[in-house]
């Protein structure tokens, strides 16, 4: 019988990025006893890759900014399938959470009068991303941890974790391991908050870290919540695509917003030849115009290479497919062709993207003010995840809270760029104060000791099978290639069929698993896990996008190229069936408020 | 650029190891942590290395490569001899777990020995503050780092002479430095750095610094002020000879 470390809290944070950190001490100051799991070490979540800003309505560059425009900007962003009190509550708390973070020590960059600095992004009206240069994720990340340690939060650094645990229908904890030594580690709560973040680990080509392999999605459906909106998952247009180490990494959209043009192996700015009906307004009919915009002239409209984030990457998409691609299958972007236009225009790219020269000269040896880089679509974010209720953020499991992107709601079918961070702050301050609630509310739970047996087991189980077992790491790559090539930027019907068939099979060698050596610090181990919890991810990314007949933010269906106003009534919620089979069904919104219409009308 | 290279890669746990080779092929563009992976997939699937973003941004893979402090998603191949085996072992300023992971704990327990942020009454009725952005940027320098722990690695106070329990370390005084440089902080950490956190162990041999993933000027920017504060303080020859009267 495998034995377990037992502890005992109010409330279990999972996770240790924005929204984890935020909520446990959130948590921590309404009394709570709280304990924190996360998978890396503290401060290494992947939060501090965000680069651009947090979004919220300070009013601070432009005073017509408010909660109102930043409301309506988040609903039209995500296709009005926003759960529209998350949108209210998220543009109305946004900014007193940045106030939060200075008062712990955040340096944001300034104004000339020395309030905190915002900048324009896209799809939000006014300059609203508060942020520190292109590294506003680590200030975020680093201010909380720094504040957070002191307030007696017990940190469980580098642990897996297995299961969550029920005592009857209410959440009673979780169990795990810790990576160091590979000891079974029980964590009895009242309430557990999951803050594990996104998925895009289940993708060949992304931007997000090692982490985020859908851990909080798997576990949380496994205990029988609704996940809902997963067939939205954000593809960004620029990622590196070569060398092969780098492949996903993200290229800022600044790049393009400073002049950096798209082109394909032809030499053609091809984004010209694809300009949505609805965009064509406001969009740029020529180069020259297109160069105006960018160097701050009001009356030019924007060049086509700053529309929106799916449409870019479906264009790039195409140009690669089409075989018109770069050398390593992506297309140019090139920033180097400014030296026509602007005197030392070396010094001025190292000036305003000086993240991006570093980047590409130390990881591509290549300069940036002299050469035009290559590009491609990435994975970058899931809008969906766990279905919460707005106010508190819990789900359809009493007890467990979810905030940060693993939850689903604020961001609808796409999400903008800023409004992650504020996300992470908005609802890990609120899924931290009402699991702390709850706790209170709430007596002692009971440890189901069967299960936590029975988990144990099945995951020592592929230490028993050994090498002669499925070999992990190769199941993850094919999975990544699966999920890639079947459910990506673009969809049709023949293929996601035989990406779940591919699913299952996948499943099933994930049952095989097999690893050699002992239980400490044995990344294969790890990986098998992991493995299983993306299967669960990826099978329902594919159900709700199979199901899904339209195209609409972030996902585009070719067999159904346009929106239809009828699926603008849903969204798509996952469920685990009494079989254990995955359910997938059609949710009606719930109807806005009068005073919310208007607002949406208002500023329409 | 060569098609196979032989890493010689440092495996074992706390009580004994020793070097394995491992040939794995390789092609242009590729980082060390690449390699690693590569050998982790194919070869030795329990293999231990710490990584995370693979980005250069979160500073979870510090390793020695050949002998340098580096992290390994940042060192490219073809910036290394690989007509040699390459030589990966884990930190050695902290004690080893396995193979290429070390137990870096103790320096998230001495941070929490450094007095916490504590800000000046808010400017403005609204409770926010106004700074200048030439204030801001001074700190911004420090508050770049990623704690990668590799200038800890590098300090020989810890690394020759295993002083943790008495000094922090270039990490731990950078956050120092970023704390007693806030325009807001009322904090007062000077007797702390001098008696407890022990600045003056540092000879500002500027081994830290050269290190730096984040080219943070460390020891000129954050520890020789720290010092400068310490002197003023303790050792001002007229301000010693006022509390003597």
């Amino acid at each position: 019988m495998p034995e377990f470390q037992r502890f005992s809290y109010d409330v279990l944070v999972i996770g240790a990025g924005g929204a984890g950190l935020r909520a446990a001490i959130e948590a921590g100051a309404a009394g709570a006893k709280v304990g924190v799991v996360c998978k890396s070490l503290l401060g290494k979540a992947h939060t501090v890759m965000a680069e651009g800003g947090i979004a919220a309505a300070l009013g601070n560059v432009d005073d017509r900014d408010n909660w109102r425009v930043h409301f309506a900007d988040t609903m039209r962003g995500g296709q009005y399938l926003n759960n529209w009190r998350m949108a209210e509550l998220h543009a109305k708390e946004a900014p007193e959470c940045v106030r939060e973070l200075e008062a712990w020590g955040a340096l944001f960059d300034r104004t000339t009068d020395g309030r905190i600095l915002q900048r324009n992004f896209g799809g939000h009206r006014y300059p609203r991303l508060a942020h520190v240069g292109d590294r506003t994720g680590l200030e975020m990340i680093r201010t909380l941890q720094d504040h957070g340690i002191h307030t007696g939060m017990e940190v469980h650094m580098e642990c897996t974790v297995l299961s969550l645990l029920l005592d009857g229908n209410r959440i009673a904890g979780a169990c795990g391991y810790d990576r160091e030594k590979g000891r079974f580690q029980l964590w009895q709560a009242k309430a557990v908050v999951m803050a594990t973040g996104g998925i895009g680990r289940a993708f060949k080509i992304t931007s997000n870290s090692w982490e985020y392999t859908g851990d909080g999605l798997a576990l949380a459906y496994r205990a029988g919540a609704e996940l809902q909106d997963m067939e939205f998952v954000q593809f960004h247009p620029t990622g590196m695509v070569w060398p092969i180490s780098v492949r996903g990494i993200l290229v800022t959209e600044g790049v393009r917003g400073e002049g950096g043009v798209l082109r394909n192996s032809e030499g053609r700015r091809f984004m010209f030849e694809d300009i949505p009906d609805s965009y064509k307004e406001q969009t740029a009919d020529s180069e020259e115009e297109g160069w105006r915009y960018t160097q701050g002239d009001k009356n030019a409209r924007r060049p086509p290479e700053l529309l929106t984030r799916d449409h870019v990457a479906r264009c790039i998409n195409r140009e690669v497919k089409a075989g018109r691609g770069s050398p390593h299958g992506g297309v140019f972007l090139d920033i180097s062709w400014i030296k026509d236009r602007l005197p030392k225009s070396a010094d001025h790219i190292k000036r305003k993207l000086p993240s991006m020269y570093h980047q590409f000269k130390q990881l591509a040896d290549l300069d940036i003010t002299k050469e035009p880089m290559e590009v491609g679509p990435t994975t970058h974010y899931m809008m969906g995840g766990i279905r919460v209720d707005g106010d508190s953020q819990m789900s359809t499991v009493p007890g467990l809270f979810a905030a940060g992107e693993v939850a689903a709601g604020l961001h609808g079918a796409n999400r903008l760029g800023g409004n992650s961070l504020s996300d992470l702050v908005v609802f890990g301050r609120r899924a931290g104060r009402f699991a702390a609630e709850f706790a209170s509310s709430n007596g002692t739970v009971t440890i189901d000791e069967a299960k936590l047996q029975s988990t144990a087991t099945a995951a020592l189980a592929p230490f028993d099978r050994g090498p002669s077992g499925e070999n992990p790491y190769q199941i993850q790559y094919d999975l990544q290639d699966t999920m890639q090539d079947l459910v990506g930027i673009v969809r049709v019907e023949t293929e996601m069929q035989q990406a779940l068939d591919g699913i299952e099979q996948l499943r099933v060698r994930a049952e095989r698993a097999g690893i050699s050596g002992n239980r400490e610090y044995n990344n294969g181990w790890h990986t098998t896990i992991d493995v299983g919890n993306m299967v669960i991810v990826s099978e329902a990314v594919t159900r709700a996008a199979l199901l899904r007949k339209e195209s609409r933010g972030a996902q585009f269906r070719e067999d159904f190229p346009d929106k239809d106003a009828e699926w603008g009534k849903y969204n798509i919620v996952v469920r685990r069936g009494a079989e254990g089979e995955m359910q997938v069904e059609k949710r009606a919104l719930a109807p806005i408020p009068e005073e919310l219409k208007a607002v949406i009308q208002e500023m329409k | 650029m060569a098609t196979s290279a032989t890493f010689r890669i440092w495996r074992g746990s706390p009580s004994s190891g020793e070097f394995q080779d491992y040939s794995t092929p390789v092609e242009e563009g590729m980082v060390v942590l690449d390699a690693v992976h590569r050998i982790q997939a194919q070869q030795a699937p329990d293999l231990a290395v710490r990584w995370n973003c693979k980005a250069g941004k979160c500073g979870s893979c510090s390793a020695e490569i050949n002998g340098m402090p580096r992290l390994m998603c940042m060192t490219r191949l073809s910036d290394i001899n690989l007509d040699m085996p390459v030589i990966l072992e884990p930190m050695h300023a902290f004690p080893v777990l396995r193979d290429l992971v070390t137990d870096v704990s103790w320096n998230f327990r001495a941070k929490k020995t450094i007095k916490p942020f504590k800000p000046r009454p808010p400017d403005a009725p609204d409770g926010t503050w106004r700074m200048q952005q030439a204030d801001v940027e001074r700190v911004q320098e420090f508050r770049k780092c990623i704690e990668c722990f590799l200038c800890q690695d590098v300090c020989h106070v810890l690394r020759e002479h295993h002083k943790h329990e008495e000094f922090i370390g270039p990490r731990l005084l950078v956050y120092a430095a970023a704390l007693e440089m806030h325009p807001l902080d009322t904090e007062d950490r000077v007797s702390d750095l001098r008696h407890n956190h022990n600045i003056g162990y540092c000879n500002i041999t500027t081994c830290c610094r050269q290190v730096c993933p984040e080219s943070i000027t460390i020891t000129e920017n954050a520890i020789i002020p720290l010092k400068e504060r310490v002197v003023d303080r303790y050792f001002d020859p007229l301000k010693r000879l006022f509390r003597i009267l």
